[in-house]
């Protein structure tokens, strides 16, 4: 499989090694500390069925070239569509033009540390480039087990998204990196109807993975769970308001991780002084039952990456340990300014953006309780198994995740479901609430995707089951009156 | 480049998709370039530019039909693009309302409008940076508690737009877009806020100056300082424009043809009924003079037109494209829009909640105690089953008068309530982006905070 990503670019489009270093020496012409070229080949197909019927169906092919120069903590960039010669030259020399706005020259970046060549996605095939028979088989399966789940399950919609990215990544300070990345997700959603309501559920999952992860994960289980959300959703009872206990189940709500704590500790907002976290490494930011770790080196998740878009190989990067705030999520621009190491975290959406930290897979590791003794210790409160999107000020630290199944507890039990609430809190304390933290971690099925300055990418979270002491639970039911 | 350049090349894909069996088919290129210059704490950041291009074609095989894009437009790929499109639209399931827009619904006549103006592309880049600059200067120096910045960003984008079918339409236009903005860190007693502000038009020479953009956002971060959280209540809640505008979103969100004929939307069969106050008149006008989302033609080349979605409160007109209004057997209202991958999809334009006569601080003193909504955060909102929880600070109100910041609260109540609360909307309509919205007043809603 390497060797064909080996010549792709070259056997395809000519893409040389004299090619790149025509183009890395034109970039750094004007005298830029440093320049790479991240040169991409994507192709994507989306199927999707509503009503039953196989519509909204595509394929995209993208390819260009993004090209960077460093001046200092300057950056330039300038990025072509396609391969074409004339058009790489031009966006070389915008991109080179940074060094003419006077930044004080510095050192390269380092490169990471160098590790065994990783394989986190041995996928014979991906599904981008498997005929459509299969792929159209799991819509029609999913569709089947959504409809058949209640009647009053009105709409269902099963989409798949496919892509293989082809990259390589050439800097002026070393040889070319190259990876093949495949990335798939699967998704129900199901509109549920009383008659009087509306009510909406999704479920999904995907990663780096091949056609056998329907095997454990088949389309119908994705179906039920939408359906069953949907349905659960037309007896939810309004959502308290107010601050209580909240339990959040394993999996997909370690996304609270992600909003509370991940953001602020990107390197960038650290080194410019912007992160309600900036400045605070050493200082105790979470109770001591609380180990948090990045890793994009996880099997076939989908935020792992056998190398960052910047050429690093990616890793474990602990961030919080037993409450003490550890390190921060670098690319190789802040590792450099910040005199750190780079941690495999330079991420970018596609050749059209220049690479930023960013988040892998971010989780919290086990710990001790069962999830009967976490429940059980909580007399009036939330628990809260799945969630939607969330958002965090990275500066002010104040974030929200919003829940989309959730329950009352009432003296130790579970008890009736509530309607969707977001959740509101304090990054840098909200971990300091943390009380206990159960035995099993599990990661999210593999639907996150993140934002940031315009670019979105593939990531994962994932958490044990947690009791969390005190969050502010933005229902409608005011608990005081 | 010029708008109608890639024309034969749109005519040279048409005529391979409808030679390789297609019954009928759609041409989209879009083709720009974008410039943006950040400058942090007074010094260039970063320079950016980018030429991009693609091509998206929809191929019809009868009642089927699917979506192929590019962004390589040698003829090789053209051919493989054609090839792609027809694969999949043959596997693809018959939808009887699938097709091109009829005919008829194409008007000879486009609206002259003036969307596309040089200047800004034209400017030498030192001339945009000093620009960035000047505006965080401003902010730097409105106050000795402005400590940092995220910096100030110019940006300018040309864009060409060329539609093409197998009915013979072939129509195009070209679009600028210029905006600068600054986002300035104030710190005091422990306490860090940052907020922002800007100012976009089609034509640079509209621009607000710099120095009253970094000063304005200068204000917004100042005024965050010592926030606090309060507690749990139900209050009246004023909107300010940005946080009404996301608001606004919701609605259109909930308005468009795609939400309404897949039923994932709380205005499902709400057509001609009274959904909001009286007070609230909701237009979308893609003709709308120097209007952000102003254009002479949707996605499909049908010409852009003035709808009123909701008039004094009854919801007149969803937002449509062609796929959407043969479904609910209505006529398109030029709502067309392309997701990234060129597959079509129903937006709005220029989508707005139009203002009253008050004065938002008049708003604000006829409120005793409540709460003034200066930004939310999250994805609360679900436009489905119309349940709102949102994230929000803000101001909080004593006696009709701005008293201390808030933050760390959320919203929540339904967008139907939200809408029929309404109980005054502010004569500061500003388009700010494609959606807009005056200072709003919602009767009440629940607050929660400790």
């Amino acid at each position: 499989m390497m060797s064909d990503i080996e010549t792709f670019f070259s056997d395809r489009f000519g893409l040389s090694g004299e090619t790149q270093e025509r183009l890395l020496s034109r970039a750094l012409a004007r005298g830029g500390d440093y320049a790479d070229l991240y040169f991409e080949y994507r192709v994507k197909d989306t199927f999707s069925m509503e009503e039953s019927i196989l519509k909204n169906c595509s394929t995209t092919v993208s390819m260009g070239v993004g090209i960077r120069v460093l001046r200092g903590e300057n950056t330039g960039y300038a990025y072509a569509d396609a391969f074409d010669e004339d058009d790489m030259s031009k966006a070389a020399s915008a991109a080179g033009a940074i060094a003419l706005t006077g930044g004080t020259a510095l050192p390269p970046p380092q490169a990471g540390a160098q590790h065994p060549a990783q394989d986190l996605y041995p996928v014979a095939r991906s599904l981008a480039e498997l005929e459509p028979g299969p792929k159209i088989r799991l819509l029609e399966e999913a569709d089947r087990a959504a409809r058949r789940y209640d009647p009053r399950v009105a709409e269902v919609r099963v989409v798949l998204a496919n892509e293989i990215k082809r990259v390589l990544i050439r800097s002026s300070e070393g040889d070319p990196v190259v990876d093949s990345q495949p990335l798939t997700v699967f998704q129900v959603s199901c509109i549920a109807s009383d008659g009087k309501q509306l009510q909406v559920g999704i479920k999904g999952g995907g990663g780096r993975i091949g056609l056998d992860f329907f095997e454990s994960r088949s389309p119908s289980y994705f179906a039920r769970e939408a359906a069953r959300r949907a349905v659960l959703l037309l007896q939810a009872e309004e959502a308290p308001a107010g601050p209580m206990p909240v339990v959040l189940g394993s999996g997909w709500p370690g996304i609270l991780l992600h909003e509370a704590i991940g953001h602020g500790l990107e390197a960038d907002f650290n080194r410019k002084g912007l992160s309600a976290f900036s400045g605070r490494i050493g200082e105790k930011v979470a109770s001591e039952l609380c180990t948090v770790v990045d890793d994009g080196t996880l099997p076939f998740r989908r935020g792992s990456l056998n190398f960052d878009d910047e050429g690093n190989p990616t890793e474990r990067t602990v961030l919080i340990e037993k409450g003490i705030l550890r390190g921060y999520m670098h690319d190789g621009l802040s590792a450099k300014l910040m005199n750190a190491a780079p941690t495999g975290n330079g991420r970018r959406e596609s050749y059209a953006f220049a690479p930023l930290p960013r988040m892998t897979n971010t989780f919290m590791l086990a710990g001790r309780d069962t999830e009967e003794e976490i429940l059980r210790s909580v007399s009036r409160g939330l628990y809260a198994v799945s969630f939607g999107g969330g958002q965090v000020d990275i500066t002010s630290g104040k974030f929200v995740f919003t829940a989309s199944e959730a329950y009352l507890i009432e003296g130790g039990r579970v008890t009736a479901p509530v309607k969707g609430a977001t959740l509101i809190g304090n990054g840098p304390d909200i971990l300091t609430r943390v009380s206990m933290v159960g035995r099993d971690l599990e990661l999210d099925e593999g639907v996150g995707t993140c934002g940031k300055a315009g670019q979105n990418l593939p990531v994962g979270v994932g958490m044990p089951m947690i009791r969390v002491d005190e969050i502010t639970v933005g229902g409608t039911r005011n608990q005081a009156q | 480049m010029k708008t109608k350049d890639r024309e034969p090349l749109a005519r040279k894909v048409l005529e391979l998709a409808l030679g390789a069996g297609a019954s009928d088919a759609e041409v989209v290129i879009r083709e720009g370039s974008d410039f943006s210059a950040s400058v942090r704490l007074q010094k260039v950041e970063s320079l950016q530019q980018a030429n991009y291009r693609r091509l998206s074609l929809r191929a019809f095989h009868g009642k089927r039909a699917a979506v192929a894009a590019t962004s390589d437009f040698s003829m090789e790929a053209a051919e493989k693009l054609v090839s792609d499109a027809l694969e999949i639209a043959r596997a693809a399931g018959e939808d009887p309302w699938s097709g091109l827009p009829s005919p008829e619904s194409y008007s000879p006549k486009i609206p002259g409008l003036e969307v596309c103006f040089p200047a800004a592309s034209e400017l030498p880049v030192e001339d945009k940076i000093a620009l960035a600059s000047v505006c965080e200067r401003a902010a730097l120096e409105a106050d000795p508690r402005i400590v940092n910045s995220e910096g100030a960003e110019f940006s300018d984008k040309l864009v060409h737009n060329l539609y093409c079918n197998s009915l013979g339409i072939c129509t195009a236009y070209s679009k600028t877009t210029v905006s600068l903005s600054v986002t300035p860190l104030a710190e005091s007693g422990g306490s860090k806020q940052r907020d922002y502000w800007l100012t976009t038009h089609l034509d640079f020479s509209k621009l607000e100056p710099p120095e009253r953009v970094g000063i304005e956002a200068a204000r917004r971060a100042l005024r965050r300082l010592g926030a606090r959280k309060i507690k749990t209540c139900e209050v009246p809640i004023v909107l300010e424009p940005l946080a009404a505008a996301s608001v606004l979103k919701n609605v259109s969100e909930a308005v468009s043809g795609t939400a309404i004929v897949r039923k994932a939307s709380f205005l499902v069969g709400k057509l001609g009924t009274t959904v909001a106050s009286h007070l609230v008149t909701i237009r979308d006008d893609a003709l709308l003079e120097g209007g952000p989302g102003s254009r002479p033609f949707d996605a499909e080349g049908i010409a852009s037109k003035r709808t009123t979605v909701v008039r004094n409160g009854v919801l007149e007109s969803y937002l449509l494209d062609s796929y959407s209004g043969r479904k609910l057997g209505l006529a398109s209202t030029g709502n067309s829009n392309r997701e990234p991958n060129g597959g079509p999809s129903v937006g709005p334009s220029n989508f707005f909640l139009e203002g009253g006569a008050a004065s938002p601080a008049e708003i604000i003193a006829s409120v005793k105690r409540g709460l003034i909504v200066t930004e939310l955060i999250g994805f609360g909102a679900d436009i489905v089953s119309g349940n709102y929880s949102q994230g929000a600070s803000g101001i909080w109100i004593e006696d009709g008068q701005p008293a201390f910041p808030v933050e760390e609260v959320t919203i929540a109540g339904s967008l139907t309530d939200m809408l029929l609360g309404i109980e005054a909307t502010g004569n500061d309509l500003q388009a700010l982006g494609e959606i807009f919205a005056p200072t709003v007043l919602i009767g009440k809603m629940i607050v929660s905070g400790g």
